[in-house]
């Protein structure tokens, strides 16, 4: 990141615009904080006798539940993502190209939509057991069959669509480490099984601990599959105390709780993407992969073929049965008035994300002092926030705020206004902007960061206005990364369930919100055609990962 | 005396591409090679040869009198007993200085390791520092950890590939200079790959000049330098001019270049050759009738470098101190000090 580029951007030719600048970064960045300083504030307020009911009762569950929950997704992220990257990037057999793209595959199933899927598999009268009965005329009882509805389930159906995001950054870990470094070790005496252990798997560490890291903060956020697998955790159970105990700041102060695990997970991230840098090598020599042969080759393709069958073939397949029964009648006005409503939605929320990404990151390229960069890091937090914490830290203050108005109104002019802003489509647009903006900053961060500030001043020196250097150098330079940043924020919205389900407006609908329901409600068949759209949609930043990956410089002729 | 080291007509291909062919080199025991060349001439693919990184098509490799590669067979990197500085020097980011330098060592039990790493510290002066993590050593630092790991385990040679050419300018002769009293102290045996000369000569006793995959001369630095054995080795090595230039059978040069001993020529000479004209060559000299006129010149601090045209528009190099200050344009007298040129017939 390019933090010692003091040199300004093209617009800070004089101090009083550049004033003006960065007052409007302070205050969107305040706007932004808003949710978070609130969930904190929650703190100072006295803690209500709910507290005592949930200290006698729930919250022990809460806490074991959810360290055992990220214990078992650590683990398992970390298993299936780290033998995957290895797979593609240190070996070579039949199928490696193919697989190191389908790794990805299970990215685009959220995972709620995977655990009911499983749910209908696995159950009592899914296929899989009535099939075992069938064959064997066992009856009720006769068998023991694992408990999909439990925690060990959770942890199965999260590490399964969770894992990518360990691979991701462990392959490309692993890819850039310096062939050097790892004929040094040959050199030293070393077999090829030892320097694995002893050099390649130390020296991805970082990538290891900031993947599972993010694993983890995605598992926090989940509400969807503890939810429906009746698992106790925090984000189930902040909804059972708003909506159940009615206990707004007991429910805020459970999220202050939950933020706790979450800066956990955020230091160890930060820290580990400080350390990859000591361990990026630039000096690249062709890769040399270690070539599989007869039963390791086998074993390779079959333990790869089993994770991408389990993650995304398996629940894609049945999802896609389902949605085939009777799919002329569910696709129906209703249907379409729900992609509407979802996409609409997602859109909106895309364009907001992209523009205050493009300014924040401008403003970080232009002033790029400590307290600048500060009030951007602030602002790009919220991906570590689960939705649930970011939906009621909006609520709150903006149900203040509506009582004031109402109360204002009432008193003056006689005009009772109800709750003006309050379950409307700008509130959750705000909430999706507090919760997304990072994923479109990092984006158009990264694509900025090519533009060196000296191809400004070249251009400038060439006789280039500010605007035309925008037009010219910029814009194509930027195209792909702002369409890019569109695209992730529109699928991340599309996908996002807890934020959607406590502030979307009275009878509106999206895509997530609708299969849920469904889902929750048993009717899985009918929960297909919209989960299904989800999947699909949701493979559109794969593909676009894909690109990246199939481009890769490594090749092994 | 003992060889420690011999490639016997080793051929190295990538594909159907020779990146090496037919080269044959020997190393004595306690000996400082060096392969020379441009970039791409094949000097680093035949160091990973003998390091075992590379398999050969044709020929063989032997240390300390055992084939360690032929065609059949290509001993593993980690069972032969050759040391290997990196260019990069591939330090271990995760491991700090003290188990970067013990990383070999595993044959050793944990009193002798501690010892041996140790003495290795010692011996490249970064005791003050084992404990601190690659990222945060100097790039000479690094340089002598990645030697000292090299060492450790007591190689039976050591390859180093470009080793200076991370480093600042002002640390290479230096530290070339320090390396080769610290391995010649050590009687270490040891071959270097560079494409650059002064690396070479301040390091090696022996170099091996290749190009394009073929190993071309094998000479000493002195010999290399003042007996070029071919066109390429002359236009390679040191600065100076290749010109073309007549000569008759009493050895009187075209050009009023002046003569050459008769002795000196070689026997089939024809009437032009191509003479190479070291800029020392062509000496300054304030009483000589013979003038050049100065086509351009440079200023190198204590020596200007002139530029001068023969009588036939050539142009050869000459150096003179820096107090000779002489306008482009003008002539400068010199005296033509051709001893120990270098000719060749033209091909």
């Amino acid at each position: 990141m390019e933090i010692d580029s003091r040199s300004p951007g093209f617009n800070s030719s004089n101090q009083s615009s550049g004033r003006g600048w960065r007052t409007y970064l302070f205050i969107v960045t305040a706007i932004i904080a808003v949710p978070m300083l609130v969930i904190f504030a929650s703190l100072l307020q006295p803690f209500s006798s709910a507290w005592q009911h949930l200290f006698d009762t729930v919250l022990t569950d809460y806490i074991t539940n959810s360290l055992l929950l990220m214990a078992g997704v650590g683990v398992g992220t970390l298993v299936l993502g780290v033998s995957a990257a290895w797979l593609t990037a240190m070996c070579e057999f039949p199928g490696r190209k193919i697989l190191s793209w389908a790794f990805l595959l299970p990215m685009a199933m959220p995972a709620y939509i995977i655990a009911y899927t499983y749910t209908g598999i696995l159950d009592f009268s899914g296929p899989l057991q009535t099939a075992l009965r069938d064959t064997y005329q066992w009856q009720y009882g006769d068998y023991y069959f694992p408990e999909i509805r439990s925690l060990g389930g959770a942890i199965c159906m999260l590490s399964l669509v969770l894992y990518p995001y360990v691979y991701m950054l462990v392959r490309v870990a692993f890819l850039e480490q310096s062939t050097a470094v790892l004929e040094a070790s040959r050199n030293l005496g070393k077999k090829p099984w030892q320097t694995l252990f002893l050099v390649a798997l130390p020296m991805a560490r970082p990538a290891i601990v900031a993947g599972v890291s993010l694993a983890l903060m995605e598992t926090l956020a989940d509400y969807g599959t503890v939810a429906y697998f009746g698992v106790s955790s925090f984000t189930t159970g902040i909804f059972r105390t708003w909506y159940g105990l009615g206990e707004l700041t007991t429910a805020a102060q459970l999220c202050a709780f939950l933020m706790l695990f979450v800066f956990a997970l955020i230091i160890a991230e930060r820290w580990s993407r400080q350390r990859l840098r000591f361990h990026h090598h630039s000096a690249q020599k062709k890769m040399v992969r270690l070539r599989l042969k007869g039963w390791r080759s086998a074993l390779a393709i079959s333990v790869g073929g089993l994770i991408v069958f389990l993650g995304f073939i398996l629940p894609a397949t049945q999802l896609a049965i389902w949605a085939s029964v009777g799919w002329q009648e569910n696709i129906n006005g209703d249907f379409f008035r729900l992609l509407f409503n979802s996409f609409s939605l997602a859109a909106i929320a895309a364009i907001c994300c992209l523009m205050v990404a493009v300014f924040l990151a401008y403003t970080k390229r232009a002033f790029a002092s400590r307290m600048e960069l500060g009030a951007v890091a602030v602002a790009s937090l919220g991906y570590a926030v689960p939705g649930t914490v970011i939906a009621v830290g909006v609520l709150i203050p903006v149900a203040w705020l509506d009582n004031q108005i109402d109360f204002l109104s009432t008193t003056w002019f006689d005009y009772p206004t109800g709750l003006l802003i309050s379950g409307t489509i700008g509130l959750l647009v705000f909430a999706y902007l507090v919760r997304f903006l990072s994923v479109a900053l990092n984006t158009v961060d990264s694509g900025l960061t090519a533009i060196k500030p000296s191809i400004d001043e070249s251009a400038r020196s060439l006789g280039a206005t500010p605007s035309r250097v925008l037009s010219r150098i910029h814009l194509p330079i930027l195209r792909t990364s702002l369409l890019t940043a569109l695209l992730l924020v529109f699928v991340e919205v599309l996908k996002e369930l807890p934020t959607t389900l406590i502030l979307r407006p009275f009878n509106f609908n999206t895509l997530a919100v609708r299969t849920y329901e469904l889902a929750s409600d048993e009717r899985l068949v009918d929960a297909a055609l919209p989960a299904l759209a989800i999947v699909i949609i949701g493979l559109l930043p794969v593909l676009l990962i894909t690109k990246s990956i199939l481009n890769e410089r490594f090749s092994n002729e | 005396m003992n060889k420690q080291l011999i490639l016997d007509k080793v051929t190295v291909k990538y594909d159907a591409l020779a990146a090496v062919s037919d080269a044959t080199f020997s190393l004595a025991e306690g000996e400082i090679g060096c392969l020379l060349g441009p970039s791409g001439c094949g000097k680093t693919t035949l160091l990973r040869a003998i390091a075992g990184f590379e398999s050969l098509s044709a020929g063989s490799i032997s240390l300390h009198d055992e084939y360690i590669s032929t065609p059949k067979r290509t001993k593993a990197p980690e069972d032969r007993a050759v040391g290997m500085v990196f260019q990069d020097f591939a330090l271990f980011p995760h491991l700090n200085v003290r188990d970067n330098i013990g990383f070999g060592l595993s044959d050793f039990s944990s009193g002798e390791k501690t010892s041996r790493v140790l003495e290795m510290l010692e011996l490249v002066g970064l005791v003050s520092v084992a404990d601190r993590f690659p990222h945060e050593l100097s790039g000479g630092q690094q340089q002598r950890v990645a030697l000292a790991r090299a060492l450790a385990p007591s190689p039976q040679i050591l390859l180093l590939d470009e080793p200076f050419s991370n480093l600042d300018a002002e640390l290479r002769t230096q530290l070339a200079a320090e390396i080769r009293i610290l391995l010649k102290k050590n009687k270490v045996t040891a071959l270097l790959v560079t494409h650059d000369q002064d690396e070479a000569f301040a390091m090696a006793d022996k170099i091996a000049l290749l190009n394009a995959g073929k190993i071309v001369q094998i000479d000493t630095p002195y010999k290399l330098y003042h007996k070029p054995g071919s066109l390429f080795a002359a236009d390679f090595i040191g600065k100076g001019t290749i010109i073309n230039v007549g000569i008759d059978a009493a050895g009187l040069l075209g050009n009023n270049l002046g003569s050459l001993s008769i002795n000196a020529l070689p026997e089939d000479l024809g009437n032009t050759v191509k003479l190479l004209v070291r800029p020392d060559d062509i000496a300054y000299d304030e009483s000589s009738d013979t003038k050049l006129p100065i086509v351009s010149k440079s200023f190198l601090g204590p020596n200007y470098l002139y530029e001068l045209a023969l009588k036939d528009g050539q142009r050869v190099p000459c150096l003179t101190h820096s107090h000779v200050d002489i306008p482009v344009g003008d002539e400068l007298p010199v005296r033509f000090d051709l001893r120990h040129v270098v000719i060749f017939n033209p091909d």
